[in-house]
């Protein structure tokens, strides 16, 4: 059965949705970008203060890729009522 | 850090304040829990959907709570601040990494899940792999995995509040009854109530839970950057660390990871990551949300717990910089007490009643969801598909019902009558036992390319290699089950087990299908349809979120400004 168009991603939106979710997952397993002492932040080591500001980041990357999607959505909801009109 | 350890035991009493303390709140949970039955009462709560399920009805606020909850165990509590004070950042500081990295994985997937569960009245990721593959005994793999991986996760949660009566001063060479007795009740009262609320009851504790362990880091946080001084707690952490073993010549731990780590690090950060949504409790809790949005919402608001974590951590270091004493009323120098003693030395007994509740709470909420999802996944992929196939719902949730309390004494008597260690090796091997069962779950939600017998080869080679290279691993404590670092087959890198395991698990699993398709082995029937990938909500109907012109979506509602 073929997946009705209405479920779908426009391409714009699976590929602000994709990157949103890659950087943070790059971001954290790609070690060698933060396994460093320096630069401190209030006595922090790099190693330390960089995963913990990853931690807010990705919350508001993940909240952007729901947004996205959320958009979408209902612009594509629109345009496939519009049709039918 | 051994001092003099049983002039330490002996002169230990029992912290009256912060028993008082603990004994409140446990109350108060008592009470909230068995109360839970009437809240948002269902007019027929005599299904798994509803014991097992919570009517499949929390919004994002109670999801987050009860997510929350779940996955932040008392254990995680007591275990990544103790790994951090006993070995540093490679064995305790990846957990930050690894419950970052798990969010933008459960955003991709989860929602998938969520839509196919709920269309098709999936309870457990077992319930999806017998519709999407047709194959029973590939889902009584997956079943089994399942089980066998949470009953030692149970079991640690007591681990955790055995730490925590320890640190009260119940314990020591007494009674053996007497020392076990407070946790032989928290047990009993809290399998009563799961008996009766299902799982409204650690969703509704779950509040009290997270409120008291906010406000325990924010406090203990505070202090310790004005008391302690950050500089000096990140200084006195890297000279530990640095120091030499006298017996191996090897460095206690690692305080930055340098390049011959960067894999180990990455790879059980990413494996912890990937594992962490197979486990049932988590499965269970992510069905309990009442739609889609609610996961991918809940997916960008559960790192605050991920800070919290980050903080707890920097509490093992913080103990190495008061030189927190880790002997036990045994007199054993334990380092899984050290975020308990830093708080009984540190601070008023009140205060450490209050860390310690939030702590012994903490392992109350995650008990209670892991027999309830180990107890679903006996009924529906064990009882109902080979016992009872005629079961009704109503049957389905009375077998439930019983097996999460034999599943919870399961636990008592293993902890009680064990050697703590096996249920951490048992831990350790639960990792790296669910993550094989990844490839059937998520690659099942996308495609049904990979055949079902490859994937029972592939399952069945990773939990083998698991399980042999877990037990070869050697450490100072332990002859086996010493790490869950091994190097992969055929190089020098060090890697997470579960991650090399998963990826002999994948490469299996494709070779294997290319030669099976290629004898046109028999597929099975899929009994899901791609529309069921997407559903939406009940309310909602299949209609868009903002097409349907009167109710909004009940997920959609809030965002939508």
């Amino acid at each position: 059965m073929a997946t009705p168009a209405r479920y779908r991603l426009s391409a714009g939106a699976m590929v602000a949705v994709t990157i949103l979710l890659v950087i943070p997952i790059l971001a954290l397993v790609i070690v060698p970008i933060y396994a460093r002492k320096s630069p401190e932040l209030w006595g922090f080591p790099f190693f330390y203060w960089y995963q913990l500001l990853w931690v807010l980041l990705c919350g508001f990357f993940t909240w952007g890729a729901h947004l996205v999607i959320q958009r979408d959505r209902r612009t594509t909801g629109r345009d496939r009522a519009e049709v039918q009109r | 850090m051994s001092g003099h350890p049983v002039e330490l035991a002996a002169g230990t009493k029992v912290d009256g304040t912060a028993l008082g303390v603990l004994i409140f709140f446990f109350l108060v949970v008592s009470v909230g829990g068995f109360w839970a039955a009437r809240w948002r009462r269902a007019d027929s709560p005599h299904s798994l959907d509803e014991w097992g399920l919570g009517g499949r009805s929390f919004g994002t606020v109670i999801t987050w709570f009860l997510l929350g909850g779940d996955l932040y165990t008392a254990y995680t509590f007591i275990a990544v601040p103790a790994a951090m004070f006993a070995t540093g950042a490679v064995s305790g500081y990846f957990a930050v990494a690894y419950t970052i990295l798990v969010y933008p994985i459960i955003f991709i997937f989860m929602p998938r899940m969520w839509s196919v569960a709920h269309r098709n009245g999936y309870v457990t990721a077992a319930d999806f792999i017998r519709g999407r593959f047709d194959s029973k005994t590939l889902a009584l793999a997956v079943a089994i995995t399942g089980i066998l991986a949470t009953m030692p996760y149970i079991a640690l949660q007591l681990v955790g509040i055995q730490a925590i009566i320890d640190t009260i001063g119940i314990g020591g060479k007494g009674n053996a009854f007497v020392r076990d007795l407070p946790l032989l009740i928290a047990f009993a009262v809290l399998a009563a109530y799961t008996y009766s609320s299902g799982l409204r009851a650690p969703a509704l504790i779950a509040f009290v839970k997270d409120t008291l362990i906010y406000l325990v880091i924010a406090v203990a946080i505070i202090y310790v950057g004005v008391h302690t001084g950050f500089h000096h707690l990140f200084n006195a952490a890297q000279t530990k660390m640095a120091t030499k073993n006298p017996k191996t010549h090897a460095a206690t731990g690692v305080f930055v990871p340098a390049k011959n780590n960067y894999w180990a690090y990455a790879t059980l950060a990413f494996g912890s990551a990937l594992a962490l949504f197979m486990y049932p409790h988590s499965m269970t809790a992510v069905l309990s949300g009442r739609s889609r949005n609610v996961i991918r919402r809940n997916a960008a608001i559960l790192p605050t717990y991920s800070l919290m974590l980050g903080l707890l951590a920097l509490l093992g270091y913080a103990a190495i910089a008061e030189k927190t004493s880790v002997v036990g009323t045994d007199g054993k120098p334990n380092p899984q007490l050290a975020v308990p003693h830093f708080f009984r030395d540190q601070f008023p007994h009140w205060f450490a009643g209050v860390a310690y509740s939030a702590i012994a709470i903490g392992a109350l909420v995650p008990a209670a969801i892991m027999s309830i999802a180990a107890a679903n996944l006996f009924t529906r992929n064990i009882y109902r598909e080979f016992i009872a196939p005629g079961a009704t719902p109503k049957q389905e949730a009375t077998v439930s019902k019983i097996t999460s309390l034999v599943v919870k004494f399961g636990a008592l008597i293993f902890v009680l009558s064990l050697d703590k260690q096996n249920a951490i090796n048992l831990q350790l091997l639960g990792g790296v036992w669910i993550l094989q069962t990844f490839v059937s779950v998520v690659g099942g939600l996308y495609s049904r390319w990979l055949h079902r017998w490859a994937l029972l080869a592939g399952w069945a080679v990773g939990m083998v290699y698991g399980t042999v290279a877990a037990y070869h691993q050697k450490s100072a404590a332990t002859k086996h089950f010493g790490g869950s670092l091994a190097t992969f087959p055929y190089t020098h890198t060090k890697m997470y087990i579960a991650f090399s395991a998963l990826v002999l698990n994948i490469v299996v699993a494709v070779v294997l299908t290319l030669v099976l398709r290629a004898v046109r082995a028999p597929a099975g029937r899929d009994q899901t349809t791609d529309d069921d990938y997407y559903a939406e909500s009940d309310l909602a109907g299949d209609t868009l979120p903002g097409t349907e012109g009167g109710l909004p979506a009940p997920g959609a509602a809030t965002s939508r400004t």
